[in-house]
């Protein structure tokens, strides 16, 4: 229950932060994707299921605000999430690389796939362009608010975890 | 034994493949349904509306008062050469005003005279505070923090500093979604004020950093239409109310069929730093009604 309260929070917390503060923080007119943050982290911290059902209300609620209609973004983060859940067996909270490079790569695909589907399927054919001028920069902005972001997520986790760790133990 | 049989005293769980199915088959189906309806944005419109709308106001607040503060900070020196520069400038002006004030007089009795009104003062306007932007980098749009309960409905066009800003495409009980005229899926249909010629105006996610969006399909058969010359919200548009101000057209070019022009506009509104708008709250179709 605790981690169902923790969760909704932060997943409050970093759509608001994402579309308000955020936006004065632009850099060249790119905002950080803190919900891929989100999803992947919890993805390969928690497993498949945590990490797709995070996704999927994380994309909800861009759906809801932000989507011509529902459905959309909710699929893709839902995938994203489940295919991080899958590296949950070789994850280790020492190691910082492994969240790094799944971050970077989950992004990107978020913004290739939006591309794809949102861009050129409407005859915007110019992908270096929009790779190099949105792709790109996101990936690497977001990279930099992980440094600062999965530190919190990570910690939060962890009190989590022995949380119910102790809770479990209470009743054998 | 199969993996989703519930056994006794254990938890029902569901393995993540057949969750991620299910969510799957459910958000094609979502998509399916709200693509031509919009028969979920309501109650989920309400229940975000309750949640998380009250959060943005309250960090807007906060930021836009730190914003200030650090602005102010920035400003204060070159404030200070500002002032006994602006002191001069305002010896010279108020002999400027004096000579203005009986122009106003004249302009006063001769608008009266041609019964011309202000601009836009026929319609009914709300203002509104930004609360969000949008959370991606592909597309245009802003929450505003008034929604159904101030009167407010999809479609409804959005003004700022005297040049269109977009119109709503999504309302909540206290807040609605406006989708600017520089989003790159958006389409108005225009209108050069001198001459009349219709065009459609397209936002373009390539020159939404440089402040511009481009437009087609302009027959002009005289070549009178110049560079410089205002384009206005055309008539026929179904959408967007007549005569409201989009910009001033920086570039044109012949198309390859020689027929129409194609080009860029520079908009009226400086979409970078807006804080409130205004919504008018007469439609397009109860007007021509």
């Amino acid at each position: 229950m605790l981690r169902k309260i923790v969760v909704t929070v932060f997943i409050i917390v970093c759509f608001v932060f994402q579309c308000s503060v955020f936006d004065s923080l632009a850099l060249g007119g790119i905002i950080p994707n803190l919900m891929i943050i989100l999803t992947s982290s919890f993805g390969f911290m928690r497993g498949e299921q945590e990490g797709l059902l995070i996704g999927f209300f994380c994309g909800l609620l861009n759906d809801i605000f932000f989507g011509g209609f529902l459905g959309f973004y909710a699929l893709l983060l839902m995938y994203i999430g489940y295919l991080n859940g899958k590296f949950s067996r070789i994850f280790y909270p020492e190691d910082i690389k492994l969240p790094l490079a799944l971050i970077i790569v989950s992004d990107m695909s978020y913004g290739i796939i939006c591309y794809i589907l949102t861009f050129m399927l409407r005859s915007r054919f110019d992908f270096p362009y929009y790779f190099l001028r949105i792709i790109l920069p996101e990936a690497l902005y977001t990279i930099v608010v992980t440094l600062f972001l999965y530190p919190v997520i990570l910690k939060a986790n962890e009190k989590l975890e022995g949380h119910e760790r102790k809770r479990a133990q209470k009743f054998v | 034994m199969s993996p989703v049989v519930k056994r006794k005293g254990e938890r029902f769980t569901l393995p993540s493949k057949y969750l991620l199915f299910l969510l799957t088959v459910l958000c094609t189906a979502l998509m399916l349904v709200t693509f031509g309806t919009d028969v979920f944005n309501r109650p989920l419109n309400v229940v975000v509306g309750y949640v998380i709308v009250p959060f943005q106001q309250g960090i807007e607040k906060v930021g836009g008062w730190l914003s200030n503060r650090s602005e102010e900070l920035v400003q204060i020196r070159t404030l200070l050469d500002e002032n006994a520069r602006l002191k001069a400038q305002v010896a010279a002006l108020v002999e400027e005003n004096t000579l203005l004030q009986q122009d106003k007089y004249e302009l006063n009795k001769l608008r009266e005279l041609f019964e011309l009104d202000g601009q836009y003062a026929e319609y009914n306007k709300v203002g509104a505070r930004i609360i969000g932007r949008d959370s991606g980098n592909w597309y245009s749009s802003f929450l505003i923090d008034k929604g159904e309960e101030d009167g407010l409905t999809v479609d409804m066009n959005v003004i700022a500093e005297g040049g269109l800003v977009g119109r709503i495409t999504s309302v909540g009980p206290n807040w609605a979604r406006v989708t600017s005229i520089i989003s790159d899926n958006v389409h108005v249909s225009a209108m050069t004020l001198s001459t009349e010629d219709n065009m459609t105006v397209t936002g373009d996610l390539r020159l939404m950093a440089g402040g511009c969006i481009t437009f087609s399909q302009l027959v002009d058969g005289q070549n009178m239409v110049r560079e410089g010359d205002k384009v206005v919200t055309s008539n026929i548009s179904d959408k967007y109310l007549p005569n409201i101000l989009i910009g001033y057209i920086s570039t044109i070019n012949k198309d390859a069929n020689n027929l129409t022009k194609s080009g860029e506009i520079i908009p009226a509104v400086d979409f970078e730093h807006l804080g409130e708008v205004l919504i008018i709250t007469d439609m397009k179709q109860s007007t021509v009604e």
